[in-house]
């Protein structure tokens, strides 16, 4: 019994030893986000061992939500998810922007990340890369397609999908010509809004193929030729294009949503230095420029320009003519009580026939 | 009375700490969370509605319901489909070979739900396998669209569980002794009567417990109808997921969870009943 008692002890102590051996940053982060050749530069250069998993904006909340912002030194959300969440479960801690190099950022972005996750005027997040949502398009199976209004377009029958997701909500509703955004304020008027969009996802749900529910399932849905138009992010759609010609993302006339992901640090993080290390790191122009090489997604990094491969410059002009570019919108933050709304609608297209 | 040892409540604590930690202070955690409801002015207060919602919001009993009769149906199909197998294993083929083909049925499970639910994709897709070879052989002109429907799922959710149906069937058919087979042929009963008076009432503890875990697998899988499932295949644990990763709302998640976890146990209650078994007979 005393032996037991004893090894017990042992044991614990070399657990606990072993973990105070290495100083370790724990992320929250994005599948793509932590490039491995950044990650194993940035473990050479600041010898802190990085510990990596993979999520979305979803499971981010709760995961974070689960343990009041412990477990993680790092986390990457959307700039439209953090404020109302921080208002409900303080599950971050503000920005020390002094800690920023925000000289190497470009300075629009920083201030609307940073108003835009505000609460009680302290920002709670440092941008990091951005990019949109739009339609994915098999150009020579369904030529013509090129608006969010072709997701119930008869003529693409039987050849469409989407992610049945808060963005489509937002995308029908620009297709339909309403401005879901401006209706923020007032969540009477959204909620009748949802209601037609309701409506329409439901008369239109024959024409749908499926909907993908993952980047994966979304790649292979269009690559398969199981659906020739399909709601999808930039970057994928780039990728397709690289090997399939034909296929190419397509920002829709009515306007491609704008997303912004950030750095955000989790209420409990316990390695705060080596998290504004990490931010710093990654937004350097040649990592963020390397990211986006290898991503598609464009970068919050000012000078990362100099460094990006011809090909991936030719994306943006490529989907984005200027009147493209100038009607992106950006998701503004999402007011409490609206993504009860929206899941109840979500639920009700699901299950209908 | 007699004193109990070191070693005893030693013994114990790996239990207690299990059934503790793991199992009851969760549980009790998300009863708690369960009647909790958060009123328009953001207050938290105890109450039945999340409970009520499921009732009063058609959408979600009927995706129960349906949840329920999917589950039931794939439960019987996979006894129909695994009976003759493990009939043949057991009684049929020889030892050795009995268990070296036991050990292939199993690979599905070594490589894992998701693998799997993925090659499935692959033969079951428009231009996949099977209509690309349904098609060059001249037997269809259009392809048949199998994938994204209730049938890709049930093929999905069937072809996971069987295996869980199977085994406690060959244990069951292995212990029935041949020359009760043997007598009953002898005496004159046709191969319907042996089948329906022998075998089925011998094996059926062994039925019945494989029934129940493939039913509560079944009804509580996430992935075959979510990746499988297509556009209408909404099942009741991704309603839970939802409440929980979308709308953040763990109250009704958790309400919905113990109706789930009330309503499943509920149906296997009634299948034991029509049965006649015992739970504990069973689980053994």
């Amino acid at each position: 019994m005393k032996r037991l008692v004893l090894i017990g002890a042992i044991a614990l102590s070399l657990i606990a030893t072993g973990a105070m051996a290495q100083e370790t940053l724990r992320v929250l982060t994005w599948k793509g986000y932590a490039p491995a050749k950044l990650i194993k530069a940035f473990e050479a250069e600041t010898g802190i061992d990085v510990k990596l998993t993979y999520s979305n904006n979803e499971e981010m909340i709760a995961k974070l939500r689960a343990t009041r912002g412990a477990g993680f030194d790092l986390a990457q959300p959307s700039q439209d998810r953090i404020s109302f969440v921080q208002n409900k479960f303080p599950i971050y801690q503000p920005i020390d922007y002094s800690k920023v190099d925000t000289g190497q950022l470009v300075e629009s972005m920083v201030d609307a990340v940073k108003k835009n996750s505000a609460v009680d005027g302290k920002g709670f997040a440092v941008p990091h890369c951005y990019g949109t949502t739009g339609m994915i398009v098999n150009q020579k199976l369904a030529p013509g397609a090129d608006d969010w209004s072709d997701l119930w377009n008869p003529k693409y029958a039987g050849k469409i999908s989407y992610r049945l997701k808060r963005p489509l909500l937002i995308a029908t509703a620009f297709g339909m010509g309403e401005d879901p955004f401006a209706l923020y304020g007032d969540i009477d008027a959204y909620r009748a809004l949802m209601g037609r969009v309701e409506k329409k996802l439901i008369d239109s749900k024959k024409l749908v193929k499926n909907y993908w529910t993952s980047g994966d399932t979304q790649v292979a849905i269009i690559k398969s030729g199981d659906a020739n138009v399909i709601s999808g992010w930039d970057g994928k759609g780039w990728t397709l294009h690289k090997e399939n010609p034909d296929i190419d993302f397509i920002a829709p006339k009515s306007g491609a949503l704008g997303w912004i992901d950030t750095f955000a640090l989790p209420a409990k993080s316990k390695n705060l230095d080596g998290a504004y290390k990490y931010i710093n790191f990654m937004l350097r122009p040649e990592n963020a420029a390397y990211f986006t090489n290898q991503e598609g997604y464009g970068t919050a990094s000012k000078d990362a320009i100099n460094f990006l491969n011809a090909e991936i410059k030719a994306n943006f002009s490529r989907s984005f003519p200027p009147e493209d570019l100038d009607n992106i919108k950006w998701h503004p933050p999402v007011p409490a009580g609206f993504e009860k709304i929206e899941s109840k609608v979500l639920d009700r297209v699901k299950a209908a026939k | 009375m007699k004193k109990r040892s070191g070693t005893f409540y030693l013994l114990m604590v790996p239990v207690l700490l299990w059934l503790g930690l793991l199992i009851v202070i969760p549980h009790l955690d998300m009863v708690y969370r369960s009647f909790r409801f958060e009123t328009d002015d953001w207050e938290m207060v105890f109450s039945l509605n999340n409970y009520l919602t499921f009732f009063q919001d058609q959408i979600y009993w009927l995706t129960f319901v349906k949840t329920a009769l999917y589950s039931i149906g794939v439960t019987f199909l996979a006894f129909v489909v695994t009976f003759p197998v493990a009939f043949y294993l057991t009684k049929v083929v020889g030892k050795k070979y009995s268990s070296f083909m036991t050990l292939l049925l199993l690979i599905p499970i070594w490589i894992g739900e998701l693998v799997t639910v993925y090659g499935w994709m692959i033969l079951l897709r428009d231009n996949g396998v099977i209509n690309t070879f349904l098609m060059n052989i001249g037997i269809i002109k259009e392809p048949i669209e199998m994938l994204f429907t209730n049938f890709s799922m049930t093929i999905g959710l069937l072809y996971m569980s069987m295996l869980f149906m199977i085994v406690p069937m060959m244990s069951a058919l292995d212990s029935l002794d041949d020359s009760l087979i043997e007598a009953a042929s002898d005496l004159g009963a046709s191969k319907w009567t042996i089948f329906r008076k022998i075998i089925i009432p011998y094996t059926t503890p062994g039925i019945v417990s494989g029934g129940i875990i493939v039913f509560m697998l079944v009804i509580g899988d996430y992935v075959a109808p979510n990746i499988l499932g297509g556009k209408s295949s909404l099942w009741f644990t991704e309603q839970i997921y939802n409440k929980f990763l979308m709308s953040f709302n763990w109250n009704e998640g958790a309400a919905f969870g113990f109706l789930l976890l009330g309503l499943s146990s509920g149906i296997v209650w009634v299948a034991l009943k029509l049965s006649g078994q015992k739970l504990e007979k069973v689980g053994s």
